[in-house]
């Protein structure tokens, strides 16, 4: 078994990335990631077996088990003789380890990092990815014994996220054994950690192998006795050796900053209950952030819960189970049935979802603008019932239209910083305003949003963006994106000399309608599918893309086809500039389009309408062995990408996670 | 969610004569022991739409419907009947009770509708589109075979003239063109500036209105107050104000200065410009239908949009039940479904034999009852009798050695021994005197059969009755 893996990981090199990757760096991560999670998974675990071999997020517990028995079945290299139990040593290294985590400074991050409920929501999504690809390239680094590969990882990781990440406490890295490496990884995947790693630079770090050896065992069998303690009293967490760890992660296990300590309490639970906790006892302990669809049991719940009566799609592509996806057909209806009987909903709401999921309006803008506008219709209308206090019930009250607007289409980005926008003023609503005065500020507020974050932002951005059209251009675009559109019109409106490219795509063919409008307006335009960037891009001299976010690391997450367009632009040296409004950002860090992605109608590509002739696929859809795969979004990372023109100005991609921090303390000001 | 409903419960019906009268208007003509308006509100109830206003043809029909729904659903629903003059139509009834009407959208039911197809679709639809007018489109009816033999009879004749023709865009969301029963054997006229804007069409006979429509109040009560061409105004809902506002969708001469008012007064923002901005924002991101294609003239380049208003239809799913009780042919035909295939509407939970027996009714020995039928409360039944596929009301009393198929037996009918039914209607307190055959006939209220007559495919009534005929 060891052999094999071990050869595995050098010679069978299997990448699997979806979305576009740089070269460097970012290979070496993603080699060991893939060679060692695959094995692990599917050769420990039966359970495991149905998760996707790449990154999608495992329950956090069981393949926590899953290295654990894995760490300690193999003999690792660096790291002889001790190890013989593998229960025990690769406890005591999370023992050690939880020592450190419990004093990290990721905790300042932690309580620091946002108080508002979306907050909390956008990083909780954040963390399994990162969580679940640390455990897995962690314990791929233990199997190949390549601490260095692990070095590498951390420091492309570090490039590439335009973070100022210290390496310094991070060279002690090959020369320490397992914790360290595990810490590392946590390290090299947190999203913002500026911060200077003195104190991170930890105990185990100096002390001999051996003597942290020893350590580790003594602690083991000490918590192994509080564990069996606790399980006797049926204490479900928290009673262990790393009390403090523990039951912090109970409490803000969420934050993705606070990964590390996180991980480490992730270890010592497990090293507490080992494999002998229950089921149900974990499930407990661990925080589902995000609904991943390809757990079973969640789903059947959240069906119960649901408004909307969804059925899933059969044939989904292995990879993108995680993610929700319905019989195409089967929504509407349902809702439309239960137009009256969705007593609390308020009608301009239901008219909202009802128009996402028709998709009778798509953008990131004007999905935003419509939903804002139903708030405020709502609000509106609101009464606060009798006994309860307007703040609360109003937040509960947003929660539920929200939650009805996700079942009908999941949010975008810049829908859940409106929503976060939205929350927060009404949590800092002065208790002494009156009702009327408090829904009359709250509307404005939202006005207020509207104009000043979207439609300011907008003529702040075409501003910056003419001054970057010249007489005699070709300029490309892809899809159809308002701030574009307004840049091109107004461009024209100028006197300037341009012709457009419009590259299209299936399914959709928003760009039609962009082609019509500028058309209509004379400009000079070439329409063109995404099958021909290559050829069309020779005669280009700048693209102008839109976006549906932007994320912390500078990844451009947009319409799918976009990354395409970028990287043809990037090998044919002419720049491609995005465009997209500062409430878009988003401190996310994502490195592929699969964590988090939509999946569109699978007929929609399957079938083309009003040609019977090509509808080749038929009936055939039915068949269990063909999976349509229809992305939304995908990622484009910041290496294509020359210049990002914002309301803020025009800014490197490296500067998001400034404009990030600067427009966040903004909020709270309005 | 800002709707308000209004159930057309009509008077007493020509087309059904010998089955209503003065004593039972259309609205209470029991369908499988229910009169057919419960269905309705039954209907409505089940979605959560419990303030009714129920207009009834006819003062004394009012009177009886209004005591019949208060007496049935007291404490449940809170429903207004309203009387107006019979010979009003549709429309007219409508505006009669105008001013009673205050919600920003109207459901217009008809009090005749059989159906389980939840209102809220239509009215998703309509506000989904944002649409002056909704239509639900049902299938026609087909009837069964054996029924079409025998009574469909005298609607053979009709049927090709009743079709009605229905133009829809491809994606079956938009109604383009409608023409019913009377104009089909003419020519059909289509519009060529729709049909340019459209580009497609698909026109059908296979559907029919099932006078379940959602109106925006303002363009209704615009409409209903216009004069048709000379001094006439509309008639019909069917007949005159659809097609009227299907014909003139591309021409609108009634929304425009209701909207703008309406988004006036909803987002104040704080310049001009900015409205302008986000309004353009706004209706770039939505997909445009052909309405908002043509307002913004062939190349969009129109500076002024020309006034559209939108007309939707919604198709009712063919997992649903949705029938009109306007023919005696329908009134078998709901029936026959009521107590067969749609028997979730009975309101009535059937036996696994597929039949439905009152726990008061009375069977004689070696009297069967097969499946699909009803036997009402305090029912009595003699000896050797035998029921098929048909509904028996309350308080009947049936002698030995009756056969009954395919036929429905309304309340207080006394049938004498020997009598054999098949495929009728038999109405309250109807007395079949010995050995009578009734085969697809009719027999109005309070007739006496005399004994051993035989009928085929008649309509029996009082005297008096068949002279108003």
């Amino acid at each position: 078994m060891d052999p094999r893996r071990g050869g595995r990981a050098v010679s069978d090199p299997k990448v699997r990335q979806v979305g576009f990757f740089a070269p460097g760096p970012d290979r070496t991560q993603s080699v060991p990631l893939e060679s060692s999670s695959s094995p692990v998974v599917s050769d420990i675990s039966p359970s495991g077996n149905s998760l996707s071999p790449v990154m999608i997020p495992p329950p956090r517990h069981a393949s926590d088990t899953h290295i654990l028995l894995s760490g300690g079945s193999r003999p690792v290299p660096g790291f002889p003789p001790v190890a013989s139990s593998p229960l025990r040593r690769p406890s005591s290294d999370a023992a050690a380890h939880a020592t450190v985590g419990s004093y990290n400074p990721s905790e300042m991050f932690a309580s620091e990092s946002g108080s508002e409920f979306f907050d909390d929501l956008s990083e909780v999504v954040a963390s399994p990815g990162g969580m679940g690809r640390v455990r897995k390239s962690g314990s791929g680094k233990f199997a190949t014994s390549l601490p260095s590969g692990g070095f590498d990882l951390m420091q492309g990781k570090g490039r590439n996220d335009g973070v100022a990440m210290a390496s310094s406490s991070l060279t002690a890295v090959p020369g320490a054994n397992l914790p360290v490496g595990v810490a590392e990884k946590m390290h090299a995947l947190a999203e913002v950690q500026n911060e200077p790693p003195e104190d991170a630079k930890a105990i185990p770090f100096k002390e001999k192998t051996s003597k942290a050896e020893r350590r580790a065992i003594q602690e083991a069998q000490r918590a192994a006795k509080a564990a069996a303690k606790a399980e006797a009293s049926k204490a479900p967490a928290a009673a262990s050796g790393a009390v403090a760890s523990g039951s912090a992660k109970q409490a803000k296990a969420a934050k993705a900053s606070s990964q590390i300590k996180d991980n480490a309490s992730v270890v010592v639970s497990e090293k507490k209950g080992g494999d002998r906790q229950s089921e149900k006892d974990r499930k407990k302990d661990v925080p589902h952030p995000r609904m991943q669809f390809d757990d079973k049991t969640r789903v059947e719940k959240a069906k119960k819960r649901a408004v909307v009566k969804q059925t899933e799609a059969r044939n989904r592509v292995e990879l993108f189970r995680h993610l929700p996806q319905y019989e195409h057909g089967t929504q509407l209806p349902d809702l439309e049935s239960k137009f009256f009987q969705l007593e609390p909903m308020h009608p301009a709401v239901y008219k909202v979802g009802l128009r996402y999921l028709t998709g009778d309006i798509c953008g990131g803008n004007a999905r935003c603008i419509a939903m804002l506008q139903a708030f405020q219709e709502a609000i509106k209308d609101y009464t606060t019932p009798p006994e309860k206090v307007l703040g609360r019930d109003l937040t509960t009250k947003i929660g539920s239209y929200v939650s009805f607007l996700i079942e009908c289409r999941p949010l975008s980005i810049s829908m859940g910083n409106a929503i976060r926008f939205l929350k927060n003023r009404i949590a800092k609503l002065p208790l002494t305003l009156s009702e009327s005065e408090a829904k009359a500020s709250l509307q404005s507020d939202i006005n207020r949003f509207i104009s000043e974050k979207i439609l300011i932002a907008d003529k702040v951005i075409v501003k910056h963006a003419v001054t970057k059209i010249r007489d005699g251009d070709v300029l490309l675009t892809y899809g159809s994106s308002s701030a574009v559109e307004m840049i091109l019109l107004h461009a024209h409106e100028m006197g300037k000399k341009f012709r457009v490219v419009i590259v299209d795509s299936r399914p959709k063919l928003e760009g039609q309608l962009l082609l019509r409008r500028l058309i209509a307006r004379g400009l000079n335009c070439t329409y063109t599918h995404i099958n021909a960037v290559s050829y069309i891009m020779h005669e280009v001299n700048r693209v102008f893309l839109g976006a549906a976010s932007i994320l912390s690391n500078g990844t451009v997450y947009s319409r799918v086809g976009t990354a395409s367009v970028a990287m043809v632009a990037h090998a044919f040296h002419v720049p491609v500039l995005v465009c997209c409004e500062a409430y878009k950002f988003h401190e996310r860090v994502q490195l592929d389009s699969i964590c988090f992605n939509e999946l569109g109608d699978s007929d929609a590509i399957s079938k083309v309408p009003g040609r019977r002739d090509i509808n080749y696929l038929g009936d055939w859809t039915s068949s269990g062995n063909l999976q349509l795969l229809n992305l939304m979004y995908d990622t484009t990372p910041s290496d294509y990408i020359s210049m990002i023109i914002t309301d803020y100005g025009m800014i490197p991609p490296t500067s998001v996670p400034v404009i990030v921090r600067e427009y966040r303390r903004e909020h709270l000001w309005i | 969610m800002d709707f308000q409903v209004v159930v057309l419960a009509g008077g007493t019906s020509k087309a059904l004569v010998p089955l209503v009268s003065k004593e039972v208007p259309k609205a209470l003509l029991p369908v499988a022991n229910r009169p057919v308006i419960s269905y309705v509100l039954d209907l409505l109830e089940q979605n959560n739409l419990n303030d009714i206003i129920v207009v009834v043809g006819g003062d004394d029909a009012a009177v009886k419907v209004g005591g019949w729904i208060s007496s049935a659903y007291v404490d449940r629903l809170r429903v207004e009947v309203v009387a107006v003059p019979e010979d009003k139509g549709t429309a007219g009834t409508l505006r009669a009770i105008s001013r009673r009407l205050t919600a920003s959208d109207i459901l217009v039911v008809s009090g005749d509708l059989v159906s389980d197809v939840p209102p809220g679709a239509v009215a998703a639809a309509h506000r989904r589109h944002d649409a002056v007018v909704t239509a639900m489109l049902c299938s026609t009816p087909v009837s069964g075979p054996t029924e079409s033999v025998s009574a469909g009879g005298k609607d053979k004749a009709k049927k090709p003239a009743r079709c009605n023709i229905i133009g829809l865009d491809v994606t079956k969301q938009f109604l383009l063109h409608i023409a019913s029963g009377t104009e089909v054997n003419k020519d059909i006229r289509v519009q060529k500036s729709i049909l340019r804007a459209v580009g497609q069409m698909d026109i059908r006979t296979d559907l029919m209105d099932a006078h379940l429509y959602a109106f925006k109040r303002c363009v209704l009560q615009e409409v209903l107050d216009k004069d048709l061409d000379q001094k006439e105004k509309f008639q019909s809902l069917k007949k005159d104000v659809l097609p009227y506002l299907v014909r003139t969708q591309l021409r609108s001469a009634v929304v425009a200065n209701s909207r703008a008012q309406e988004e006036n007064g909803n987002y104040k923002m704080p310049t001009q410009q900015s409205q302008v901005m986000l309004s353009q924002l706004m209706a770039n991101a939505s997909t445009p239908s052909f309405h908002e294609l043509f307002a913004f003239g062939p190349n969009g380049s129109a500076r002024v949009p020309k006034r559209t208003h939108k007309c939707c239809v919604y198709i009712v799913p063919k997992d649903k039940y949705c029938a009109r009780l306007n023919s005696i042919q329908a009134y078998s035909d709901i029936n026959r479904d009521i107590i067969g295939e749609a028997n979730h509407l009975s309101g009535c939970s059937f036996s696994p034999q597929n039949n439905f027996i009152h726990p008061s009714a009375e069977l004689g020995s070696k009297s069967t009852v097969g499946p699909h039928c009803m036997l009402g409360e305090g029912s009595q039944m003699g000896d050797k009798c035998s029921v098929k596929r048909s509904v028996i009301g309350r308080h009947c009393r049936i002698g030995s050695n009756v056969k009954i198929a395919n036929s429905v037996v309304m309340n207080h009918v006394t049938i004498a021994d020997g009598c054999s039914i098949q495929g009728s209607v038999v109405c309250s307190t109807v007395q079949l005197q010995e050995r009578v055959v009734l085969k697809d006939c009719q027999v109005g209220a309070g007739f006496v059969v005399t004994a051993g007559s035989e009928y085929k495919g008649e309509s029996l009534a009082k005297k008096e009755k068949n002279i108003s005929i």
